[in-house]
């Protein structure tokens, strides 16, 4: 097969022709090396590993060779730059992890890797996962592979998993992996066109992540259609004593799932996701999801998530409060970039200010006041709280209906720097992704139609705690139904 | 919660990050309309709700008390900025 005929193919169709023995890993990895140097300019990747992937992909061979494959022989992956990887550099998108070469894989790695996964390179990200654009990583923005028609600006990928979904979306991975604290797989997942889950938090081992936000941090995989995802995360998920809030529940065959029906199946629409300012094409691409339910069978039923509109500043409170608390471990002693001192204090001041960027520094500072002595209760504890009330709301909600319609994100993808500086016009990119974080239940996002000017939307399903399976058969409707065949401007391999 | 050039530093003192005096008024202004905007929460009567830290449902595991890693000291050390006979290398904290 040709090098665009290999990269045209998503997941379930090249594990089809790798196990029928069409081409074989070698080939399928090499097409996608070249695809990862054509791609360069998009700046998708920190580190790619080339050689790896190939070593990597002739084991995955033998496997075949010998009829014993594993399910995901052969798959070539982009790895969020967050995913600490044994010997091969892990930056986290800073400046402060400077030559850091990781002596352990993180759990979900290593269960890509046992289930045959091919690692392409580490993506780029947002410094420490913190952005909704992609801008704030130390290895400088990535290019989203689309463009609006007759422009060429660049414009961003989403964040903060924007090399993973920018590599999806241009063909420079067949899948990827990414993180979400706050929508970090399902924004950059609708602004380049392709499936983003966050599964329900506890689902994979955070074990190996570098964190950001204990308690809202999720990994989740990121694909071309819903059914690569649901393979992606039978690999990636299961229980792992090594991180004490893995849940201990069985992995149930999320692909296994797809295909049913979803006659009878209540659709949550939260009336409170009608933000000021969203766009009407967004509205109108929602009521558009609520037909396409409709037409399959289910019965749309208007609901109420009254917390929806405080979720926002709670999750800044919560994560900026963990962030500050997670990396106070930066402090140039045992790994890492160094800036000397004089003193102790003085060593890890500057290294401190030289390593973190603009975004992450604000973070920390802000984390770090709202768990102060007489702020703790009025800021983290009233955050908590009204943490608590939004999950309420869910649990609510899942008591009159099996999944929850809504957009993914408030706007489509804009244009590097045409945001204003203002943090909290940024912040606002997270407005429907949020809640689903606080809650710890699962969400995905499908691409599901374009805008007047040509960029791609999604819409968001959300389901019931360790209920993916139910969010991946509605996923899965709403992808048939949308027909979403569109690609980027760019794409390696010319495109076929 | 508008914050002053003084508690700025004051933060970053706490969280050990280097700032110029240059940066301390753009950051007050910046950190208070971040504050500014997250005190919409205190129109939420929250009386009586228990504060929430996890999505976790389940108790924190026990294990038995073992060691099950460790014998790799020239691994870690070896991404040291400085490092010395075994040890992390850091500048004099005892006069």
């Amino acid at each position: 097969m040709s090098d665009p005929a290999l990269l045209a193919l998503d997941l379930a169709g090249a594990r089809d022709g790798l196990t029928r023995k069409l081409f074989s890993a070698r080939e399928l990895t090499s097409a996608y090396n070249d695809a990862v140097a054509e791609a360069k300019r998009l700046n998708a990747y920190i580190t790619p590993t080339p050689e790896r992937a190939l070593a990597m992909a002739d084991a995955a061979d033998r496997r075949l060779a010998r009829g014993e494959a594993l399910p995901l022989d052969g798959i070539p992956v982009a790895v969020k730059d967050l995913y600490c990887t044994k010997g091969v550099l892990t930056t986290a998108g800073s400046h402060i992890l400077d030559g850091f070469h990781p002596p352990y894989e993180s759990t979900v790695t290593e269960k890509l890797w046992r289930a045959g996964a091919v690692m392409l390179g580490k993506a780029n990200l947002d410094e420490f996962a913190m952005g909704s654009s992609n801008t704030t990583s130390w290895y400088g923005p990535v290019e989203n592979p689309w463009h609006r028609p007759g422009d060429n600006r660049p414009l961003v990928p989403g964040g903060s998993s924007g090399g993973s979904a920018a590599a999806v979306a241009a063909r420079a991975a067949l899948a990827a992996i990414g993180t979400d604290t706050g929508g970090s797989i399902r924004q950059p997942a609708s602004f380049c066109g392709i499936v983003g889950l966050k599964p329900t938090y506890g689902r994979c081992s955070r074990w190996g992540v570098v964190a950001y936000a204990s308690s809202l941090d999720h990994p989740g995989p990121m694909g071309r259609t819903v059914r690569d995802v649901a393979i992606l995360l039978r690999a990636m998920a299961g229980h792992d004593p090594r991180d004490s809030t893995s849940a201990p529940v069985p992995v149930p065959d999320f692909e296994a799932a797809l295909g049913g029906d979803i006659a009878g199946l209540r659709v949550g629409i939260p009336r409170e996701y009608r933000v000021d300012g969203m766009p009407d094409e967004i509205e109108v691409l929602w009521q558009q999801g609520v037909e396409w339910l409709r037409a399959s069978g289910a019965a749309p039923v208007e609901i109420s998530l009254p917390m929806t509109r405080y979720a926002l500043p709670a999750y800044y409170i919560v994560a900026l409060a963990e962030a500050s608390s997670n990396l106070a471990r930066y402090d140039g002693v045992r790994f890492g970039l160094r800036v000397a001192g004089d003193s102790l204090e003085e060593m890890y001041e500057l290294t401190r200010a030289a390593g973190f960027g603009a975004e992450v520094r604000r973070r920390v500072l802000i984390g770090t006041y709202v768990l102060s002595a007489g702020y703790y209760d009025a800021y983290y504890l009233k955050a908590q709280r009204v943490r608590a009330l939004i999950a309420r709301d869910f649990a609510r909600a899942f008591e009159r209906v099996d999944c929850i319609l809504t957009p993914t994100a408030p706007s489509a993808a804009f244009a590097i720097g045409e945001k204003s500086g203002d943090p909290i016009e940024m912040y606002l990119n997270d407005v429907f992704t949020v809640p689903a974080n606080l809650a710890g239940v699962p969400a995905a996002s499908v691409p599901a139609g374009l805008t007047g000017n040509g960029l791609p939307l999604g819409l968001q399903i959300t389901g019931r705690a360790f209920d993916e399976e139910t969010v991946l058969r509605v996923a899965e409707v709403l992808e048939r139904a949308a027909q979403f065949r569109h690609l980027p401007a760019f794409v390696a391999g010319g495109g076929s | 919660m508008a914050l002053d050039k003084a508690t700025v530093a004051q933060i970053a003192a706490l969280a050990r990050i280097r700032l110029s005096d240059a940066e301390l008024e753009p950051l007050a202004n910046e950190l208070s309309q971040i504050l500014d905007w997250v005190e919409q929460l205190n129109e939420v009567d929250t009386t009586g709700v228990a504060p929430m830290a996890s999505a976790a449902a389940t108790q924190l595991p026990m294990r038995d008390d073992a060691v099950t890693d460790g014998g790799c000291r020239d691994a870690i050390l070896g991404n040291a900025p400085r490092a010395a006979r075994g040890f992390f290398a850091v500048p004099k904290v005892v006069e």
